[in-house]
C-alpha cells in the first residue's frame, strides 16, 4: 500500500487541478479539449480509486484502513486539524461511486451542454465539485470534512445558478446556500462540541474513545452534527431548497442533487456511526426524521407536474429511507441504499434531461406523452431506473430498499417499517404516473414539437445505458444473508450483532414489498391510461387536501410569513430606521448640537484650525503630566 | 538607524520627495508607489528575521526624547504588531495603485498624505512607549481627516468631523488613564517612565483596574467600532476616497483591537476580566446587529462598512475568550478582514470609477459584461463569508473554538452570525452580478484593466494562501499569544 497511499491525495487533487485549468484557461482550450480534460480528470480519479480499492481487498479484514497525513492545516493552542485523508471500505466505496457515476455524468454533460456558451465554465464547476466531494469523503477529520462539505455547497450554489441570467435559477442557488448555511452552523457547533469532549476532531482518534464518554455530551454532539446532515441531505425542516435546485441543468441535478452531494449527510452519520450508536435517543430522532421526510416528500411528489421536481421530491424521500436505516442502527444498509440510489436516481435525472433535451427544455409532464416511440433508448433506460427505484427484483432497489425495510422490522421499529412500506406504494404510484404521462398514451404537445423530437446524441445515450446496467447489477453486492457490502463495511461501522430471525417472515415481507410496489404501478396505470377522467374526479372530491399537497404543504409560504418577512421587518424598520438612525445616530448628533450651542459662548477661542486644537490637546496633556511630575517630586 | 525606525521614516521621506519633486501626478504617483513598495519589502525582512518562540518585544530600539518626563522613542514588535505592520505595508501600495486614475485634484498632497498616514499607522503598531503610542494614535487622525475632508464625496465634511470627534472623544479618556498610570508608576518605582514593559509591573487594585480598563476601552471601542459607537464608520466609509476606505477598514479598525491586545488587557487584566461578560455581550450584539444592518443597505460601501462592524465583533469575541486558539483566531481574523474588506472597497472603487454610483439597485447582471470582475468579487466575498479553504474561515473557526471553551453561550450566538453573513453577501452579489443586464448604463462597461487586475491578484493569492496554509502565520503568533493569555488569566495568581 506504500505507493497506493502516495497516490491517495491525487484522487481529489487531479479534478481540482483540472478545475483550476478550466477556470483560468477554459475559453482558450476550446470545447472539445475542455470536455476531454474534465472527463479525463474524473476518469483518472476513478481509476485511482479502483486501484486503491483493489489493493485494499487484498488486505486482512480489520486492517483495511490507510491514513495519509499531509500537513498540519490549522494548529493553535491545543487544537490541531491535519490535512489527512483516509481510505477505508466506507470512503473507498463512496469515492468509487463519486468518480464512477461522476464520470458517466461528465460524459453525458459533454453532449447535454454542447451548445451552451459557458461550456468550459460548467466543467470547471463540475470538476471542482468532484474534487470537493472527494475531499469530503476521504477526509480523516471533521474539520477537513467540513472543507469538502462547504466546497460542495459552493459548487451547488454555482451550478444551480449556472444560467445566471435566469432569475429563478439564481434565486434557487441562493436559497440552497443559505438554507445549507443554517445546517452548517449545526455542523460547525458539532465539531466544536466534539473537540470539547474528546480534545481532537480526528475520526481515528475520537471514535474509539466514544464508549468512554457521557451519553448526554455525545447526544449534544450527535444532534448538532445531524443538523448539518439535515441541511445537506434536505430533510425536514430544511428540505425546502432541493426542489428549487432543479432550476440548474439536468446533469447537475443528477450528480449533485441525486447521486452524491445530497447523500453527504448520510455519509457523515455513517462515518460517525459509533458516536450515534452510543446516543440512542438521537439515533431514534434520525430514524423518525428520515421516515417522516420519506412519507412527506413522496406524498408531495404525487401531485407535481414538473418532471424534475417529481424526481427531486423522490430524492428527498429516498434520502429519508437512508436516515431511517441509520436510525434503526443499520448503517450498512443505509450505505448500500446510498450506493444503489446513486445509480438509479442519477439515471432518472439523466432520462429527464434527455427528455427535456428532446422537448427543447420543456419539463411539464402534462405536455408530454407517447415519447416511448420517439425516444426508445431513453424510454428503456427509464423503465429500468423506475423499476429499480420501486424495488422490482432483481434490480438494485429491490435488494437495497428491502434491506432497509427488513432492518427496521427486525430491530422492532414496526411503525418506521410501516411508514417505509407506505412510502413504497406512493413511490410506485408517482413514478408510474410519470411513466404513463411521459412515455405512454398520445403526445399532448404542439405538432411542431412532435416533429422535432429526437433521441439524444451518443455520449448521452452511452451514459444512460451504463447507468442502467449499474442499476441492474449493483444490487447484487447486497443479497440478503450473503451481503458482501454489509460484511465488508461491518468492522468500520458500529454494527450490532443481528439476532437470528424468522426466514419465513423475511420472505413474506419481501413479497409484500413487491406486491405493494406493483400495486402502486398498476393503480397509476389505471388512473392515467385507462380511466383518465378519474384523477380529476378524485382531486375534485378532496379538493382542499389536493391543493395542500399540490402546494407542497405550503411550507415555503409558511417560512416566508414566519421567518423571512419578520426578519426583514426587524432589520429594515426596527433596527435600521428606528434604532440605528433615529436613536443611536441621532443621539450622538444631538450631543454634537448641544455642544455646539454651548460653545457659541466660547467661540472667541475658536480659530477653526484642527492642528491648533490638537496642539491645545497635547499642550494640556503635557501640562497635566508636568504638574504631576512636579507635584510628586 | 535600524529596521523599525526606517519603516516609519521611509514613507515620510517619500512624502517630502513628493513635495520637492513637484505635485504633478506624473511624479508624485511613482514616488508614492516606490516608497510604499520599499517599505513593504523591508517589512518582509522583519517577518523573516522575527523569532516566533520569543514572546518579548523584538527589534527594540530606544532613543531619548523628553528625558525629564521619561518619554522615549521606544519601539519594538511582537507577533501581533508584526502582522499589523505587514498588513499596513501590504495594503498601502495597493491603495496608491487604486488611486492612480481616480485622484485628479491636488494629487501631490494626496499621495504625500497617504505616505504620512502609513508612517503614523506603523508608529502606532510599533510603539512600546505609551506616550509615543498616544502621539501616533492621535496624529494619525489628521491625515485621515484630510483624506476624507478634501477628496471625499458630497457629505465629506460631515463625515470627516464625525470621524474626528468620535475618535477624539474616546481617546481623551485614554489620555487621562495614561497620565494616571504614569503617576502611579512614578510613585511605585520612583521614576517617571512611559515604557510599557515597566508598566506591566504596576500594582493596581481591582477597583482601580476597572476604571483604567474602561478608559482605555472607550478609546479602542470607538475605533473597532463596537455597537453603539459605530455610527461614524458608515459615514466615513461612504464619503472617503477608495484609498481612504481601504486603509480605514483594512488597518485603522484593527488599531482598536490591537490596543486591547497590547495595552488594555495586559495592563489591567482584572479589569478586563470583570468587564468580559459585558464586552462579550456587546461583541455578539455587534456580530448580529452589523449583519442585519448590512442586509438592508442600498449603498455598497455602507453594506461593507456594516459588515466590518459584524466581523470586528468576531475579533473581540476571540480576544475576550482569553483562550490561545481564540486569541490567535482573532488576530488571524484581523488580518483576513483587512485583506477581504480592503479588497471589497477596492472592488467597489473600481465599479464606482466606471459608473459614479454605489447604489446596488443601479447594477445587475455585471457577470456577463465584466466576468473577471465578477469572479474576483466572488472570491473576496467567499473569503469574507468564511468559506473553508480561504482565509476568513481559519480566523472565524478559531475564534469560535476558543470562545466555545471559555464563553460558550457567546460562541453559540456568534455562530448564528455566519448565516446572516451569507445572506447579506449573497443577496448583494445576486443583485449586482447576476440576472440580466437590465440597466443600459451597464452594457458597455469594460472588464478589469491590467492595473486593476494587478491590484487584486496579490490579495486573492494571499486569501488562498492564508486559507490553505495558515500555519506559516499562526506559528509567528504562538509566543506572543501564550504570553498574552497567561497575563490575561493568571495575573495575580487568580484563576
Amino acid at each position: 500500500m506504500g505507493t497506493a497511499s502516495r497516490l491517495l491525495p491525487l484522487i481529489p487533487l487531479i479534478p481540482a487541478l483540472s478545475a483550476l485549468v478550466l477556470a483560468v484557461a477554459g475559453r482558450r482550450l476550446g470545447r472539445s479539449s475542455s470536455g476531454r480534460l474534465a472527463c479525463g480528470a474524473v476518469g483518472v480519479s476513478f481509476a485511482l480509486a479502483v486501484i486503491g480499492f483493489a489493493s485494499m481487498l487484498g488486505m486482512a479484514e480489520g486492517e483495511r484502513s490507510v491514513t495519509v497525513g499531509l500537513f498540519d492545516w490549522i494548529a493553535a493552542g491545543s487544537f490541531t486539524a491535519k490535512a489527512a485523508l483516509v481510505f477505508d471500505p466506507l470512503s473507498g466505496i463512496i469515492s468509487m461511486v463519486v468518480t464512477g457515476v461522476g464520470l458517466l455524468i461528465h460524459v453525458y454533460s459533454v453532449g447535454y451542454m454542447s451548445k451552451d456558451k459557458d461550456f468550459s465554465r460548467f466543467f470547471a464547476y463540475f470538476n471542482f465539485f468532484t474534487a470537493s466531494m472527494l475531499l469530503l469523503v476521504l477526509s480523516e477529520n471533521l474539520l477537513l470534512m467540513f472543507v469538502g462539505w462547504e466546497g460542495v455547497g459552493l459548487c451547488s450554489y454555482l451550478l444551480i445558478g449556472f444560467w445566471f441570467e435566469k432569475k429563478a435559477a439564481v434565486d434557487a442557488g441562493m436559497k440552497a446556500l443559505i438554507v445549507n448555511r443554517i445546517g452548517d452552523v449545526g455542523f460547525l457547533l458539532g465539531i466544536l462540541m466534539t473537540f470539547l469532549i474528546f480534545g481532537t476532531v480526528s475520526f481515528g482518534e475520537f471514535l474509539p474513545l466514544v464508549p468512554t464518554q457521557d451519553t448526554a455530551l455525545l447526544s449534544v454532539s450527535g444532534i448538532l452534527l445531524f443538523v448539518g446532515a439535515i441541511g445537506k441531505s434536505a430533510q425536514i425542516p430544511l428540505c425546502i431548497w432541493l426542489p428549487d435546485a432543479m432550476e440548474g441543468p439536468a446533469p447537475v441535478s443528477a450528480y449533485l442533487h441525486a447521486a452524491t452531494m445530497v447523500t453527504a449527510g448520510v455519509y457523515m452519520v455513517a462515518r460517525t456511526a459509533p458516536l450515534y450508536a452510543e446516543a440512542p435517543l438521537i439515533l431514534a430522532l434520525v430514524g423518525v426524521i428520515g421516515a417522516v421526510t420519506a412519507l412527506y416528500a413522496s406524498t408531495i411528489a404525487l401531485a407535481q407536474d414538473d418532471f424534475k421536481r417529481i424526481l427531486a421530491y423522490s430524492t428527498i424521500s429516498q434520502l429519508g429511507y437512508m436516515f431511517l436505516a441509520c436510525g434503526v442502527g443499520a448503517f450498512g444498509a443505509a450505505i448500500f441504499y446510498l450506493v444503489t440510489h446513486a445509480f438509479f436516481m442519477a439515471l432518472l435525472f439523466l432520462v429527464a434531461g434527455s427528455v427535456m433535451h428532446a422537448m427543447a427544455g420543456e419539463s411539464d409532464i402534462r405536455k408530454m406523452g407517447g415519447l416511448k416511440d420517439k425516444l426508445p433508448i431513453t424510454y428503456r433506460t427509464f423503465v429500468i431506473a423506475a423499476l429499480a427505484l420501486v424495488g422490482i427484483p432483481p434490480l438494485a432497489g429491490f435488494f437495497s430498499k428491502g434491506t432497509v425495510l427488513w432492518s427496521a422490522f427486525r430491530e422492532g421499529y414496526t411503525l418506521l417499517w410501516a411508514v417505509g412500506v407506505a412510502g413504497v406504494f406512493l413511490t410506485a404510484f408517482y413514478i408510474g404516473r410519470v411513466w404513463a404521462l411521459v412515455f405512454e398514451g398520445r403526445f399532448r404537445g404542439r405538432a411542431e414539437e412532435l416533429r422535432r423530437l429526437h433521441e439524444s446524441p451518443p455520449s448521452m445515450i452511452w451514459s444512460l445505458w451504463l447507468l442502467a446496467a449499474g442499476s441492474v447489477v449493483i444490487g447484487f453486492i447486497g443479497i440478503p444473508h450473503a451481503s458482501w457490502i454489509e460484511r465488508f463495511l461491518a468492522p468500520y461501522l458500529a454494527v450490532k450483532t443481528v439476532e437470528p430471525s424468522s426466514l419465513a417472515v423475511e420472505v413474506g415481507l419481501t413479497l409484500l414489498n413487491i406486491a405493494v410496489a406493483i400495486g402502486g404501478l398498476l393503480l397509476a396505470r389505471h388512473l392515467y391510461l385507462v380511466d383518465r377522467a378519474l384523477p380529476e374526479r378524485v382531486a375534485a372530491g378532496v379538493a382542499p387536501l389536493y391543493r395542500f399537497i399540490k402546494g407542497k404543504f405550503w411550507i415555503d409560504e409558511l417560512y416566508d410569513i414566519l421567518l423571512v418577512r419578520p426578519f426583514f421587518f426587524l432589520s429594515r424598520v426596527v433596527l435600521w430606521r428606528l434604532v440605528d438612525k433615529a436613536i443611536v445616530d441621532a443621539s450622538f448628533n444631538g450631543v454634537g448640537r448641544v455642544v455646539r450651542l454651548s460653545s457659541e459662548v466660547l467661540r472667541l477661542s475658536q480659530v477653526g484650525n484642527l492642528r491648533f486644537y490638537l496642539f491645545i490637546l497635547f499642550g494640556g496633556a503635557m501640562a497635566l503630566v508636568g504638574w504631576m511630575v512636579l507635584g510628586s517630586a | 538607524m535600524s529596521l523599525l525606525t526606517f519603516l516609519i521614516v521611509a514613507p515620510l521621506v517619500g512624502s517630502i520627495l513628493i513635495g520637492i519633486l513637484g505635485r504633478r501626478p506624473g511624479s508624485s504617483r511613482p514616488v508614492a508607489l516606490v516608497s510604499s513598495l520599499i517599505v513593504f519589502v523591508l517589512s518582509l525582512l522583519l517577518w523573516v528575521r522575527f523569532d516566533p518562540s520569543q514572546p518579548d518585544y523584538q527589534f527594540v530600539e530606544s532613543y531619548q526624547w523628553i528625558p525629564s518626563l521619561g518619554v522615549s522613542f521606544l519601539v519594538g514588535i511582537d507577533g501581533v504588531s508584526l502582522f499589523m505592520v505587514l498588513l499596513t505595508t501590504f495594503l498601502t501600495p495597493l491603495a496608491v495603485l487604486a488611486s492612480w486614475d481616480s485622484i485628479e485634484e491636488k494629487t501631490g498632497a494626496f499621495y504625500a498624505l497617504i505616505l504620512i498616514l502609513e508612517s503614523l499607522i506603523l508608529g502606532v503598531f510599533i510603539a512600546v512607549d505609551v506616550f509615543l503610542f498616544y502621539v501616533f494614535w492621535e496624529a494619525m487622525l489628521i491625515p485621515m481627516y484630510l483624506l476624507i475632508g478634501v477628496w471625499g464625496g458630497e457629505r465629506r465634511i460631515y463625515a470627516a468631523i464625525k470621524f474626528f470627534l468620535f475618535t477624539m472623544g474616546g481617546s481623551i479618556l485614554m489620555l487621562v488613564a495614561i497620565i494616571y498610570c504614569y503617576h502611579v508608576h512614578d510613585l511605585q518605582s520612583g521614576g517617571g517612565s512611559f515604557d510599557l514593559r515597566l508598566w506591566q509591573g504596576l500594582v493596581l487594585g481591582s477597583g482601580l483596574q476597572r476604571w483604567l480598563f474602561l478608559a482605555f476601552f472607550a478609546a479602542f471601542a470607538v475605533k473597532i467600532p463596537l455597537v453603539p459607537l459605530h455610527t461614524w464608520l458608515p459615514d466615513a466609509h461612504v464619503e472617503a476616497p477608495t484609498a481612504g476606505s481601504v486603509l480605514l477598514a483594512g488597518v485603522l479598525l484593527k488599531m482598536g483591537a490591537y490596543g486591547l491586545l497590547r495595552f488594555a488587557i495586559p495592563l489591567f487584566p482584572e479589569g478586563a476580566r470583570a468587564y468580559a461578560p459585558l464586552v462579550l455581550t456587546i461583541a455578539v450584539i455587534g456580530i448580529v446587529y452589523g449583519a442585519l444592518m448590512a442586509l438592508v443597505q442600498s449603498d455598497i460601501k455602507r453594506l461593507v462598512a456594516y459588515s466590518s462592524v459584524s466581523h470586528m465583533g468576531f475579533v473581540v469575541l476571540g480576544i475576550f475568550s482569553f483562550d490561545i486558539a481564540g486569541v490567535e483566531g482573532a488576530i488571524f481574523l484581523m488580518v483576513s478582514h483587512g485583506l477581504s474588506t480592503g479588497a471589497l472597497f477596492l472592488l467597489v472603487g473600481m465599479i464606482y470609477e466606471r459608473r459614479h454610483t454605489r447604489l446596488i439597485s443601479e447594477f445587475g447582471g455585471l457577470k456577463r459584461v465584466m466576468p473577471l470582475y465578477a469572479s474576483l468579487f466572488l472570491v473576496v466575498l467567499l473569503s469574507s463569508m468564511g468559506l473553508p479553504g480561504l482565509n476568513g474561515f481559519v480566523g472565524e473557526f478559531l475564534v469560535l473554538l476558543g470562545a466555545f471553551q471559555t464563553a460558550r453561550p457567546y460562541a453559540v450566538a456568534g455562530a448564528g452570525g455566519i448565516v446572516l453573513t451569507a445572506i447579506y453577501l449573497l443577496w448583494m452579489y445576486k443583485r449586482m452580478m447576476l440576472g440580466e443586464v437590465d440597466n443600459p448604463a451597464n452594457l458597455g462597461l469594460r472588464d478589469l484593466s491590467r492595473r486593476e487586475t494587478a491590484i487584486l491578484v496579490p490579495i486573492v493569492i494571499l486569501i488562498v494562501w492564508m486559507g490553505v496554509a495558515p500555519g506559516s502565520f499562526l506559528r509567528s503568533l504562538d509566543g506572543t499569544v501564550e504570553l498574552f493569555v497567561s497575563r490575561a488569566t493568571d495575573a495575580f495568581g487568580i484563576e
